[in-house]
């Protein structure tokens, strides 16, 4: 195979001032790993270039960094199909400082994950004589977010991360899934509580980076939408982002449409009189413009079909639920 | 015969963002493409609306492939997040053949409709490439826009997760840009193509969300752009309406896609509604 360039950040904390990029030209073999062609580089090229490796399996989740701007395993991905006009670029993991070349101090991914207690807390009360089984269907619940490997490529392409770090971030809000739907889990609502509080859960924009940069089948995203609904369901619904989903519920139930003029309101809060100040000035902008929704809520056609379709699963939710089932917004 | 679509307008469209509507009926009606415009059909959700439920949410979906099906087209969305959550909701129900019939019971009971499976959901701006062609939109252009540069964001759910895009290669999508080139306009790559503009949590923490879409706004002005380009409602409304809360000297016009095409078959910047950005395009579009 034709050679290619790898260009690689280099950078040491403490003795660069900035980053730098070198580049290294390697023949490609067929089914070549990024991992190995940077041991091969390491070996024979440069012995000081720094990453983090070791299963080489994607197993153990070390071996985490950007191609082409993208968090990914080294070990996991061939490096023919990074290949881009002759050109591999290789950079740490982003949301994160560097330590040393394609190093990063993972600690701000640590700290995270420590703040959702990421241990199963059972009823000690209620000590089986044997352990504590669970049949494959509530395993199920759990499967796909188990396979978490802690690599933090979610948290590296995360958008919300980018702009706060106070964010829980994907995997930690993974992690805290892990646990709330584990059914040998005693601390359910406390968990679901502590994540609905600011910079958790109601943060996550959907952008995907999460899933679509995950090596496993843990998918933060799919698991964050579960969450989601999981806290909906148990009531929990006293914070900006649940009262949005509340709003919008009731806006496409009543008019089978989105009402733009009701669901701000809505989601800042009928009496909150700074977030509504707060909402004014886009509203006045707009109606400049003659931009502003219309006055008079728009209906579609048929909307009672609508109607009888949310009718329908709320009488299905009064009949299989039980003291988390939620009716707060519903006729 | 000529392409006939089924048109899910979005709820913006009919609402903050009516320029949008009337620009892709103007264009539409130019290149021929029939649209019959689903009066009947219920909001997506946005991905929001089936947060306490999915189930709901796809059943409201159905309904809405279903109303396609029963017209014989496939679906035409304007907005990157129906379009995205049509997609989600079709995957969901064709992946389980279970939870597909179980929609389909309270779907039948509730409204006497059935989803079959059949109704396609393609946003505008894949229908165009792939259904019209860009060759036979090009030979429609009576005014290129060649001194323009214009920046295209793509709006998450058009490229993420990767498994429900309809983008060739949504890590590096090139579709934006070949219907920008095929009017005759310059494209500019830049940084924040693909990023999120932040509109899902201006409700929730608008700090957040406008430092997203300032980042984007930012990325595009400093890679020379004269103006974004969207094809999400959304993404727009967060870039341009809350614009002037980010940064006042920004001063970056963001249209939508169809009205840049609509310009390029010769309409007016008035009946493209152009006068309705709060971010005003006139500086931008001197230059066409």
């Amino acid at each position: 195979m034709s050679e290619i360039t790898f260009r690689i950040y280099r950078f040491e904390a403490g003795k660069d001032a900035s980053p730098r990029y070198d580049e290294y030209k390697l023949a490609l073999e067929e089914g070549d790993t990024l991992l190995k062609c940077l041991n091969t580089i390491r070996g024979a090229q440069d012995g000081t270039l720094a990453y983090r490796m070791s299963c080489g399996s994607a197993i153990c989740g070390s071996c985490a960094m950007r191609a082409n701007g993208h968090a990914l395993l080294a070990c996991k991905t061939q490096a023919a199909g990074l290949v881009k006009n002759g050109v591999i670029q290789l950079d740490p993991l982003g949301n994160f400082p560097v330590i040393r070349d394609l190093v990063v101090d993972l600690e701000p991914f640590w700290s995270s994950l420590r703040k959702v207690s990421p241990w199963l807390q059972p009823n000690l009360a209620d000590e089986p004589a044997r352990e504590r089984l669970q049949t494959p269907a509530q395993f199920q619940l759990i499967d796909d977010v188990t396979t978490c490997i802690l690599c933090a490529s979610c948290w590296s392409d995360c958008n919300v991360l980018e702009v706060d770090k106070k964010f829980l971030g994907p995997a930690t809000l993974a992690k805290a899934h892990r646990f709330i739907f584990d059914t040998r889990d005693a601390k359910g609502r406390e968990r679901m509580e502590k994540i609905t509080e600011p910079n958790g859960l109601w943060d996550c924009t959907h952008c995907g980076e999460c899933s679509t940069r995950c090596p496993t089948e843990t998918k933060p995203l799919a698991r964050i939408e579960e969450t989601r609904e999981a806290v909906m369901m148990a009531g929990i619904t006293n914070s900006p982002g649940a009262r949005h989903a509340l709003g919008f519920r009731e806006s496409m139930r009543w008019f089978g449409a989105l009402n733009e003029n009701y669901l701000p309101v809505r989601s800042v809060g009928f009496f909150n009189i700074p977030g509504l100040l707060g909402i004014m000035p886009v509203g006045l902008r707009m109606m400049l413009k003659r931009k502003a929704p219309p006055m008079f809520p728009h209906w579609i056609d048929k909307v009672g079909e609508v109607k009888r379709i949310f009718k329908r699963f709320h009488e299905l939710r009064k009949n299989v639920g039980g003291a988390g089932t939620k009716t707060d917004g519903d006729d | 015969m000529a392409l006939q679509y089924a048109f899910f307008t979005g709820c913006v469209a009919k609402g903050a963002g009516r320029e949008l509507l009337t620009s892709t009926n103007l264009v539409c009606k130019k290149l021929g493409i029939e649209l019959f415009e689903m009066e009947d059909a219920a909001c997506c959700g946005a991905g929001v609306g089936g947060e306490d439920n999915v189930m709901v949410s796809d059943t409201v979906n159905a309904r809405t492939f279903a109303l396609a099906e029963e017209r014989g087209m496939d679906i035409m969305n304007i907005c990157v997040t129906c379009q995205g959550v049509h997609k989600k909701a079709q995957a969901r129900l064709a992946k389980e053949p279970g939870y597909m019939a179980r929609v389909n019971d309270v779907l039948k009971s509730e409204t006497g409709r059935e989803y079959k499976g059949q109704a396609k959901v393609r946003h505008f701006a894949k229908i165009l490439i792939e259904d019209y062609g860009l060759d036979k939109l090009k030979a429609l252009v009576v005014k290129p826009l060649g001194e323009l540069k214009a920046a295209a964001f793509y709006g998450c759910y058009s490229v993420r997760p990767h498994e429900y895009s309809d983008l060739k290669n949504p890590d590096d999508p090139d579709e934006m840009e070949r219907i920008l080139e095929a009017i005759g306009a310059k494209t500019v790559n830049y940084p924040g193509r693909l990023k999120c503009c932040g509109f899902p949590i201006i409700m929730m923490n608008k700090q957040n969300s406008l430092t997203l879409s300032g980042s984007v706004i930012r990325s595009a002005k400093e890679s020379g752009a004269d103006c974004l380009v969207t094809q999400c409602p959304l993404c727009h409304l967060n870039m341009d309406a809350y614009q002037p809360e980010i940064d006042e000297t920004l001063r970056m016009p963001v249209v939508h896609i169809q009205q840049l095409i609509g310009l390029a078959l010769g309409y007016t910047a008035e009946q493209m509604g152009m006068n309705t950005h709060i971010i005003s395009a006139s500086g931008a579009l001197a230059s066409i």
